[in-house]
């Protein structure tokens, strides 16, 4: 037992990190947003490291509650959803397709 | 004939309905017409739902007493008007996630379980408010306002569910659905005063529900007694080839054994359950163990060591599912979008404005547990946390057939206690997570009150597919429930 060398789950999380991984999860922060979670992440990442305490060499994580394994069917027609009724719950759609800004090109 | 309209002031339960109209002694237009007389008296107070299906509740409340006069029947949920959490697709009509994100999106299809609802012959009267995206413990983090708690308005009807407990302790639907991710459906059933019920994981069809943390998600019922929960279960239950992680057998039948009892039944006290249960709540809790060994039941001492440590996974475990689960939300297929100059542009603007704060703050916990560099410590690390936990209880359950703790581990909070401190929202679902991170079945039940008169719930812990055996022990602790 005792402290795992790895240890990070304690390392107080930076102004930073935070403002990379919003940019990760294309979220923008203001500053004082930023300072906010700053914040309240690392309040978070604190209580965390309890898990700190425990000896987990050898543990096989559990990605899952039961054993999961790939489902097949028999490869029958089946109804899908409505090409124009999937199209009209989108914001913008042309063409039958979902439309969208210009994807290259304008960004640096 | 059943009977458990003796709810003062209620409309009557499911079973009671379900029979008065399959017997054409109710009409379900009757029926329906006092669950909306309610919703208008109230609804202004509680703020239960997103939106209320009055008109088409009618047509259907037509339909089923058309087929009644025809002699057809309806099925076993015949008239009985429902709420369904506003995060179950509904074909053309509105599901919000209570998020703007979701804002005008009609979704092209129906959820599994909404689909089972019809056939058995239910009525869905409205979709209730959420803490959004299922992501709370209060039913404050809503885009449209917060839902209030019917038995104290000045109080928090628990989450992420709060909208579906609420419309239930008020009369509005004689039942409704939630989803609990960690303890979205026990908590609320708690701190309202009614049945909540997490099933096994994969024995309700999350086909239709949206994503949050989909190892964790599970629908289950609200009802105003055991039995009503049940007949909710049943008919919602079983195999659906639309849901890869749906458990192949039929729907579950625990009805037929609420009267058998507890007697010879081995309940198990965690006596390394971690601390925070209020005194009133831990007062319950011994009298509810004395209940059940009154009845027959056996009470042993059980151990679940890594207990303590499911805060922890969980909100390592869920937020990283929930970063991946909605980074769909990107303006492209749903909703709503913010318009820029270029794709990326409009996806950072998009959901910058989409989101609430607490949606964005597990966002970014999670992408930061995923991340590059922190992935073991964090994410992997939880993982393994998750699997001691799920050895633990399955060692627990050698000697003991259900578990009782707390459900919450207090009674109603006030609007506005916890939610400048988001570490003491999580601290909420201490007792409920576990559940969620092994899969296994819980419940709440109501059993007795609090501080200020408040009810308190006791959870009912059973290994995976041991609905029968925690529904027996619900049914015993409502039958002894201080009045």
């Amino acid at each position: 037992m005792g402290r795992v060398a790895l240890g990070v789950v304690s390392e107080r999380i930076t102004p930073e990190a935070v403002a990379k991984v919003a940019k990760l999860a294309r979220l923008s922060l203001s500053d004082d947003e930023l300072q906010q979670a700053t914040h309240q992440l690392s309040d978070m990442l604190d209580h965390f490291a309890d898990i700190d305490a425990l000896d987990l060499d050898g543990v096989e994580p559990m990605t899952h509650p039961t054993p999961i394994s790939n489902v097949m069917r028999e490869d029958i027609e089946m109804d899908c959803l409505d090409r124009d009724e999937v199209l009209a719950a989108a914001p913008a759609a042309q063409d039958g397709r979902f439309r969208v800004p210009p994807v290259v090109g304008l960004e640096d | 004939m059943p009977t458990n309209s003796d709810r003062q002031g209620l409309p009557a339960g499911v079973a009671d309905i379900s029979w008065n109209v399959r017997n054409n002694v109710t009409s379900a237009a009757d029926v329906l017409e006092r669950h909306l007389a309610a919703i208008d008296a109230r609804e202004g107070d509680i703020h239960a739902f997103n939106i209320v299906l009055a008109d088409e509740a009618r047509l259907r409340a037509a339909e089923i007493d058309e087929a009644v006069a025809a002699g057809r029947d309806p099925g076993p949920l015949a008239g009985v008007p429902i709420a369904l959490k506003d995060n179950m697709c509904t074909r053309g009509i509105p599901t919000t996630c209570s998020s703007r994100i979701l804002d005008g999106w009609r979704p092209p299809y129906d959820a599994t379980v909404v689909t089972k609802l019809h056939e058995a012959g239910a009525i869905v009267v409205g979709k209730t408010n959420l803490d959004e995206f299922a992501m709370g413990s209060s039913t404050e983090n809503s885009a449209f306002g917060a839902t209030r708690n019917p038995r104290d308005i000045t109080r928090v009807p628990g989450g992420s569910s709060g909208g579906s407990a609420a419309a239930v302790a008020a009369g509005f639907a004689a039942a409704s659905l939630g989803s609990d991710t960690g303890g979205s459906i026990r908590q609320p059933a708690a701190l309202c005063g009614v049945v909540g019920v997490k099933p096994t994981y994969g024995a309700v069809s999350r086909y239709g529900l949206v994503a949050f943390a989909s190892s964790l998600d599970q629908i289950g019922p609200f009802a105003n007694s055991v039995g009503d929960a049940a007949l909710v279960l049943e008919a919602i239950s079983g195999h659906d080839q639309m849901d890869s992680t749906s458990i192949r057998r039929g729907p579950f039948e625990v009805s037929r054994q609420l009267d058998m009892g507890v007697a010879g039944l081995r309940i198990g006290r965690i006596a390394d359950l971690p601390e925070g249960a209020s005194p009133d709540v831990a007062a319950r809790l011994d009298e509810a163990f004395d209940a059940l060994r009154d009845a027959g039941a056996e009470i042993v001492d059980v151990e679940v060591p890594a207990f303590g440590y499911g805060l922890t996974a969980y909100y390592l475990i869920a937020p990283a599912e929930a970063s991946s689960n909605l980074a769909r939300y990107d303006g492209v297929r749903f909703g709503h979008r913010v318009e820029a100059p270029d794709t990326n542009a409009m996806y950072m603007a998009t959901r910058t404005d989409g989101f609430g704060a607490e949606v964005k703050r597990r966002i970014m916990l999670g992408t930061y547990a995923l991340s590059a560099g922190y992935y073991d410590a964090y994410y992997g690390r939880a993982l393994k946390v998750r699997r001691r936990i799920a050895a633990d209880f399955a060692a627990a359950y050698a000697s003991a057939d259900v578990l009782l703790t707390p459900a919450s581990p207090t009674v109603a909070f006030r609007l506005g206690d916890k939610t400048a401190d988001p570490m003491s929202m999580y601290l909420c679902d201490t007792y409920t997570i576990p559940s969620n991170l092994t899969g296994d079945p819980a419940m709440s039940v109501p059993f007795g009150t609090g501080d200020d008169g408040l009810p308190v719930g006791i959870q009912i812990l059973a290994p995976a597919l041991e609905e029968s055996r925690m529904f027996r022990t619900a049914a015993e602790l409502e039958r002894r429930a201080p009045k």
